[in-house]
């Protein structure tokens, strides 16, 4: 496996008498659209703030390309803060300029990149103007450019769509698949999680400072699905078929029936085809991101 | 390094291209100048209530002589009151003055009587009783048979010339400690206001990137330290641009305001009834008080300014960031906090204020060595050549001072930057000092 593209081993970040980061483990492989998801006040901003070097683990490593972090690293890490804010009298050229200056481009350099952006997303007239003229939505186009421009291998965006429109979240989500298409490593961090659903293929779960959930969101579907299955259909299903299974729900033309341990999809399938029953639809219910982190963060902790 | 500098460029140029900026140190000399314009028109101002005044000498005291003023007219009437008071109107006057017989020559009292229906204003009584008083000198010296030069010979005017003991010192005239008291209050002056508009801009400004949580993109590139002594570095360039654009400035249009006008500063007192000035006296002392300005040792003064201007600002500016970060979005809960900061300030200028009357009492010496006071008070202490040992000793505490200053509220800033919804008080920000990363 290529050396992953951050690592976190054991990781603590202790404030007062509250811990808010507690043993932290999980692997990134490069190139992964990595979703870190858990509720309010889970410690993911902690957690980022020591991945970005804002603050140091008290206990714990970090490693960003197998080295361990250090004050050189920013400058390959692009952060979008979910409480995010610009200069206001600045106008907009000259901004994105000393954000990306300070992240060590060159003049000339951060003039391409900013110009390449704001043709993307067809906002060139947009150089001269001053940032309190623009709408909160406009603001966050800005920032989103200000987080990539320094091509960072590693893009870390804290609910990057909050307070966006469908048209711009499409046109931000866009933006992200083709930067994760062209190899840069990206972590999402949210509590939406259709969004995580959507667009990350792993996931870490965080609750109360510990990561309780990790790997890949088909891994952990399976892990937590309950063997349940749907079945449309038109007519009837004997009444016998439907006692001799657990059933979820029961409507006009849909059943959904748990399997016990031990049974399997092919002998439902086949039971109901030999009770006659047009069958219309045959599929496996996996639950949602949602339930399982749902379910998770409530139930007390036994992981 | 880099990145310090970087953001030192922004903090400056974003203010100084501001058009507010501008504005402000282009027109406060403009205003200084146009109030100094206007004071000076109001004090040349002669009165044009124009005043007729009947005289009735009963002692031949005038000897029928009395100088009409520009706006106050005299004329001998042979009496007697009452008369004159009836036809007080018909004749055109506005009041009667009544000159008694002097009952005895040797008393030191004497009183005229005014008749008006209006009381007479203060430059008119100030003018009468100048003129009735300079004619009572004459008859009485006439009168008592004496030497007029023997009896001004008696007024004798007492000045004291200072002397330096060893020979080889430089000498000073009646004047240097005045002027050093003036200019050491004006530095003294200037030092505080800088410290206190340049300090409260570096609060402004680290609350407002804070409330804008601008600081949290900038935390993903920079170290807080950084940001904050950007901040400081850039403001107080900014602050050194105002002083530096005012003190060419101002000099420049007061010349101009007096080459435009005419007036001479110094034709305020001359126009105050009573007051006697010699013109060439006012030229001779306004030349010595140039020179004595000029003889003032600036090679030495100037450069410790700029040093205690540093130490007092960095010193001021980075508590005034450390409480910036603590506060957040509420102006009225700085009170709390800015209050410990800027009563040393107030303080220190009060102290000043007498330091430049007795710049060598225990209280001056002290708290110019003193570092929360000493950018203030020694500035104003400079223009007494104060012994060096003194100068040394404060400026070495300064340095080490504000250096511990910037560290501490470094300290304190990188915690209270990145923390919400918090109110803290003096406990937590101590806790901070020692928390870790």
């Amino acid at each position: 496996m290529d050396v992953p593209i951050l690592r976190l081993e054991k990781v603590v970040k202790q404030y007062d008498k509250y811990r808010a980061v507690n043993e932290v483990s999980f692997t990134m492989p490069p190139g992964a659209l990595f979703g870190l998801l858990g509720p309010n006040g889970a410690g993911k901003t902690s957690l980022i703030r020591i991945i970005t070097t804002i603050t140091k683990a008290d206990e714990g490593a970090v490693y960003l390309n197998g080295e361990l972090l250090n004050s050189r690293h920013p400058e390959q890490i692009g952060y979008m803060p979910e409480e995010r804010g610009l200069y206001k009298k600045m106008k907009v050229g000259e901004h994105l300029i000393y954000l990306a200056r300070l992240k060590g481009l060159s003049p000339a350099q951060a003039r391409k990149e900013i110009h390449h952006w704001m043709e993307k997303f067809e906002i060139q007239d947009w150089w001269g103007k001053k940032i309190e003229e623009l709408s909160k939505g406009m603001q966050q186009k800005i920032q989103f450019i200000a987080t990539v421009l320094h091509r960072p291998p590693l893009i870390i965006l804290d609910e990057p769509f909050s307070g966006l429109d469908p048209i711009n979240t499409n046109l931000i989500k866009d933006e992200i698949y083709e930067l994760n298409r062209q190899g840069t490593s990206i972590i999402f961090s949210t509590h939406r999680m259709e969004q995580v659903e959507e667009i990350c293929r792993r996931i870490v779960l965080i609750n109360k400072g510990r990561n309780i959930l990790e790997g890949s969101v088909k891994d952990i579907k399976d892990q937590f699905k309950l063997n349940r299955y749907r079945i449309d259909f038109s007519g009837e299903v004997p009444a016998a078929l439907i006692d001799a299974h657990t059933v979820v729900e029961h409507r006009d033309n849909y059943v959904i029936i748990q399997l016990k341990a031990g049974e399997d999809s092919n002998q439902l399938l086949r039971q109901l085809l030999q009770a006659g029953v047009p069958v219309t639809a045959f599929n496996e219910i996996l639950p949602s991101l949602n339930e399982i982190f749902i379910r998770q963060v409530q139930e007390p902790q036994t992981a | 390094m880099d990145k310090l500098l970087l953001i030192i460029k922004r903090e400056y140029l974003s203010r100084v291209t501001r058009r507010s900026f501008i504005l402000a140190t282009l027109l406060t000399p403009l205003a200084f100048a146009l109030f100094f314009a206007i004071v000076s028109l109001i004090f040349s101002y002669q009165s044009d209530d124009v005043k007729r005044v009947a005289v009735i000498d009963e002692a031949g005291l005038l000897k029928g002589a009395i100088k009409d003023e520009q706006h106050l007219f005299f004329k001998f009437e042979k009496g007697p009151l009452d008369s004159l008071r009836a036809n007080f109107k018909q004749l055109d006057f506005d009041g009667i003055l009544l000159i008694p017989q002097l009952e005895d020559i040797l008393d030191r009292n004497f009183t005229v009587f005014y008749y008006a229906n209006d009381q007479p204003t203060p430059d008119i009584e100030a003018l009468i009783e100048q003129r009735v008083t300079e004619a009572v000198r004459d008859y009485k010296i006439e009168a008592l048979q004496l030497e007029r030069k023997q009896l001004e010979a008696l007024n004798t005017r007492v000045q004291l010339e200072p002397e330096p003991i060893n020979p080889q010192a430089s000498d000073a005239t009646r004047l240097t400690s005045a002027i050093a008291a003036g200019m050491g209050g004006l530095m003294g002056f200037v030092m505080y206001l800088t410290v206190f508009i340049y300090g409260m801009m570096v609060l402004r400004s680290v609350m407002e990137e804070k409330t804008n949580r601008i600081v949290e993109v900038m935390m993903s590139s920079v170290r807080p330290f950084q940001l904050m002594l950007g901040k400081i570095i850039g403001v107080g360039a900014v602050g050194l641009t105002q002083v530096a654009v005012w003190t060419i400035m101002i000099p420049t249009l007061a010349i101009l305001v007096q080459l435009l006008f005419g007036i001479d500063p110094s034709s305020m007192n001359l126009n105050q009834p009573g007051v006697e000035v010699n013109p060439d006296d006012v030229q001779a002392m306004t030349a010595l008080a140039l020179q004595e300005i000029n003889n003032l040792n600036w090679w030495l003064i100037l450069p410790l300014f700029f040093v205690f201007f540093l130490g007092g600002y960095f010193l001021y500016a980075s508590l005034f960031a450390a409480v910036g970060s603590a506060i957040g979005d509420d102006m009225g809960e700085s009170q709390s906090l800015t209050l410990p900061i800027t009563i040393p300030v107030i303080l220190a200028l009060y102290i000043m204020m007498v330091a430049v009357q007795a710049p060598n009492s225990s209280l001056a010496r002290w708290s110019s060595i003193f570092p929360l006071f000493s950018p203030i008070v020694m500035p104003a202490r400079l223009a007494f050549n104060p012994p060096w040992w003194e100068i040394a000793l404060s400026v070495i505490l300064l340095v080490l001072t504000s250096l511990f200053f910037v560290w501490l509220s470094g300290r304190i800033y990188r915690v209270g930057i990145l923390l919400y919804g918090k109110k803290a008080g003096f406990k937590e920000l101590a806790k901070w000092v020692f928390s870790r990363d």
